[in-house]
């Protein structure tokens, strides 16, 4: 009897055991994949295996948003961490799909800062920590205009100052406040334009001057590919892949900073993570100073911490200084808008049916 | 009497001289028919037993999920059952009725309830579905009532926000109080509800899913067309030409059948983009001046040239599998009876080949209705199908309901397609290979 209960309760540790020791050892990551995701690898997972010992499975996603609410809504939780967009991050928050993270236990700043310091204005909300800034920026060929280079977003719109097709994100957002701007609207009241109907209606009366020299891009990689084959003289595209064009291909693309809209993305926790301290190790880990400062040398995304932009090297593998291609460099950061969560996630559905009815027609 | 049915029986109960009427037994007595009928129940079974892997796999993997996909087009429970207080409301009172004390109270304990236990985003998300602009609403409102609302709840509520007095917001609270809605099929038709439930059409401007739905069948149908005028001859070249020599023409219509997707969309790119191969040939040529470059992608000729190409061999394929087995002596014998080769075309061979040019344009049209990746590439703004919409509900605004309902509405026009396919030409008469 006695030695029929011992080895039950062995029994019962030794399945106890198992999946804890397997818990310490490994941690899904579900991340973007591309550049983006080499990035990570580079600057967070490989240093973070070589420190802890923990082994990172990385699986990659078109948007790691979209997987999370399907996991959790079909209570098979596979990921532990994921990077997804601010945007994703505080609407699966709100709709209880992502546990809260705690930012006591993030590290301090480079000078002893606490992490609410540290950490520029959005970066750390209940469930999300930041990890990057990325922004939608101007950029030209700077071949194409030998005289008077663009200057902002009124440039983009003035073809006959600046002839060429455009290229633009297929989508409402980026668009309307880019419209706004141009169109003359002060920089820190494009949202509250926006909110009225007549706004709308002023966004897209802009977008239609130039409608039909736009060619409407989905996925990333097509703005610089665009402006290399000279298909079109502008873009309006993320910093991060005009910027690697430029830099690893050598091609003559400048940025325009001046009427950048920024936002940011950075680590969540899917609900009932199965790996929660590892997760919350390798949060911490990666959003310390020095590893986000390392990331920002193998991507041009500018870390959300204050005391990171100071630590911001060379551009890897090179002699150039990374910090005047960030978003988050000081002098680029008043140049520009952040994108408005709260009204993208309320206008989202009814502005993108407006858009796709309004290119269509 | 031996039974009409049988006439094998009647014939061995004739040769045997057995009384007719008897019933045929086997050797050890039992009747005929009764161990025959056992012998082959026991065929069935082990023949069922051999499909059952494969029944569980589509069960599991196919219609459990587009079923439950289906499903989620008229079931959304967002509101209903985070709100169960104001729900309740609801269903006591008819429309029409004002709001009471009662309801604001109601409305007050669930938004405190909602906020604390995070369902909040939810509900705002799924009220925002029919009231654009709400879901900060409620998310702003929760962040303030978590510690608990004073009565009267009306002017506690209103002085956090006046929008909660707005009819159109309680006419959407009472369509989401019951967790069964149409509302996701009415959007899909560019139709709405207003503030009494009656259906209505959508504003102007955001009326896009009917001219989609319309595009997209009649993109396909044309593709569809595009490849039989292209691929007809291709095949009939196939199944005509000696072995040897079809073999290597066979292995240059299924290349490209080998390659990826993607790669061969951004092929068509590259060649057909203004910068690129086709339009420097033609200004090298001197067929156009160099500001004249042709727009042939980014718009609906991009998206027709590159899907046609791409779904090609879906109709040179089955059309090349019939083809092979038409004896030509039909045609000869066709001609040697005066037959022009026009007539004889017409009336002898091209008969003969429906079977595979029904399958492939089947194959073909349902292929091209769902076509995503490349017109979402090389479509611009005029080439955009329906299931780019749907894509962009599933991936961007997070509408998992309405995408369900774009895609049921697809769904409905392939099988509405399929069965006046199956009246005109017979389903019977379809040769996949």
């Amino acid at each position: 009897m006695k030695l029929r209960a011992t080895f039950i309760a062995s029994t019962a540790l030794v399945a106890l055991a198992g999946p804890a020791l397997a818990q310490d050892r490994t941690l899904n990551l579900l991340d973007w994949g591309g550049a983006y995701g080499e990035s990570h690898q580079v600057a967070y997972n490989r240093p973070f295996e070589q420190e802890t010992g923990i082994r990172i499975v990385v699986s990659d996603a078109d948007n790691p948003a979209t997987p999370i609410k399907a996991m959790v809504e079909a209570g098979n939780v596979t990921a532990d961490v994921a990077s997804v967009e601010y945007a994703d991050a505080v609407r699966m928050c709100d709709e209880g799909l992502l546990e809260e993270i705690d930012p006591s236990i993030l590290r301090p700043g480079a000078n002893g800062e606490t992490p609410e310091e540290d950490f520029i204005d959005g970066a750390l909300t209940e469930c999300f920590v930041g990890t990057d800034v990325y922004s939608m920026v101007l950029a030209y060929d700077d071949t194409k205009f030998p005289d008077a280079k663009p200057a902002g977003p009124a440039d983009f719109f003035d073809l006959a100052a600046f002839p060429g097709k455009r290229t633009m994100r297929k989508g409402a957002k980026f668009n309307l406040e880019l419209a706004l701007m141009a169109d003359g609207v002060a920089p820190d009241q494009v949202y509250e334009v926006l909110s009225t109907p007549e706004g709308v209606d002023q966004a897209f009366a802009k977008l239609v001057t130039i409608k039909n020299d736009v060619i409407w891009w989905e996925a990333g990689a097509q703005p610089p590919q665009l402006l290399a084959d000279g298909e079109v003289t502008m873009a309006f595209a993320f910093n991060g892949r005009i910027f690697n064009a430029a830099m690893s291909e050598n091609k003559p693309f400048n940025i325009v900073w001046n009427g950048q809209i920024y936002e940011m993305e950075g680590w969540v926790m899917p609900k009932g993570a199965p790996n929660r301290e590892a997760a919350l190790e390798y949060i911490a880990f990666s959003t310390a100073p020095e590893q986000l400062a390392k990331a920002a040398e193998q991507i041009s995304y500018g870390p959300p911490r204050l005391s990171s932009a100071s630590l911001v090297g060379n551009v890897a593998g090179t002699e150039t200084p990374m910090l005047p291609h960030l978003p988050t460099a000081p002098e680029n950061l008043e140049l520009g808008i952040a994108s408005n969560l709260d009204f993208w996630v309320d206008h989202d559905g009814e502005l993108s049916e407006r858009f796709n009815a309004w290119l269509a027609g | 009497m031996a039974t009409p049915l049988d006439p094998h029986a009647a014939i061995v109960a004739e040769a045997s001289g057995l009384p007719p009427a008897a019933p045929l037994t086997t050797a050890d007595g039992q009747p005929l028919a009764r161990a025959l009928n056992r012998s082959r129940r026991k065929a069935r079974r082990q023949a069922l037993l051999l499909v059952l892997p494969l029944l569980a796999f589509v069960v599991i993997t196919f219609i459990l999920p587009i079923g439950q996909m289906l499903h989620r087009s008229v079931y959304n429970p967002g509101f209903a059952d985070n709100m169960p207080r104001i729900s309740a409301w609801f269903a006591e009172n008819p429309r029409g009725t004002d709001p009471d004390e009662a309801a604001w109270a109601a409305l007050a304990a669930d938004l405190t309830e909602a906020a604390e236990a995070r369902t909040i985003g939810i509900v705002g998300t799924r009220m925002n579905y029919d009231v654009p602009g709400t879901r900060s609403l409620f998310t702003s409102t929760g962040r303030q009532v978590r510690g608990g609302l004073e009565p009267p709840y009306r002017e506690a509520l209103l002085e956090i926000d006046g929008k909660w007095a707005s009819p159109e917001l309680w006419a959407a609270m009472r369509t989401g109080a019951t967790a069964y809605t149409a509302n996701f099929y009415l959007a899909s038709m560019d139709l709405t509800r207003d503030n009494d439930g009656n259906i209505t059409e959508a504003p102007k401007e955001r009326q896009v899913y009917g001219m989609l739905f319309m595009r997209t069948f009649w993109l396909s149908a044309l593709i569809t067309g595009m490849t039989f005028l292209l691929g007809f001859p291709v095949a009939h070249l196939l199944a005509t030409l000696p072995t040897r020599k079809s073999n290597l023409l066979m292995i240059l219509v299924l290349l490209p059948f080998w390659t990826s997707l993607l790669v061969r969309t951004t092929a068509w790119i590259v060649l057909l983009q203004q910068q690129g191969v086709v339009n420097d040939i033609m200004v090298w040529l001197g067929i156009i001046g160099d500001g004249q470059r042709l727009q042939m992608i980014y718009n609906q000729t991009g998206t027709i040239i590159a899907m046609t190409h791409i779904l090609l061999p879906f109709m040179i394929l089955p059309l090349y599998s019939v083809m092979r087995t038409i004896n030509p002596s039909y045609v000869r014998a066709a001609r040697s009876l005066g037959a022009t080769s026009w007539t004889a075309f017409r009336r002898i061979y091209f008969p003969q080949t429906l079977p595979g040019l029904g399958a492939g344009a089947l194959l073909v049209f349902i292929l091209a209705v769902g076509y995503y990746i490349t017109p979402a590439l090389v479509g611009g703004s005029s080439g955009q199908l329906i299931s780019n919409m749907i894509a962009m509900h599933m991936t961007e605004t997070l509408n998992w309901s309405m995408a369900a309902a774009l895609a049921a509405l697809l769904l409905a026009g392939v099988l509405i397609l399929y069965w006046v396919y199956d009246r005109l030409v017979g389903i019977d008469n379809l040769k996949l290979g």
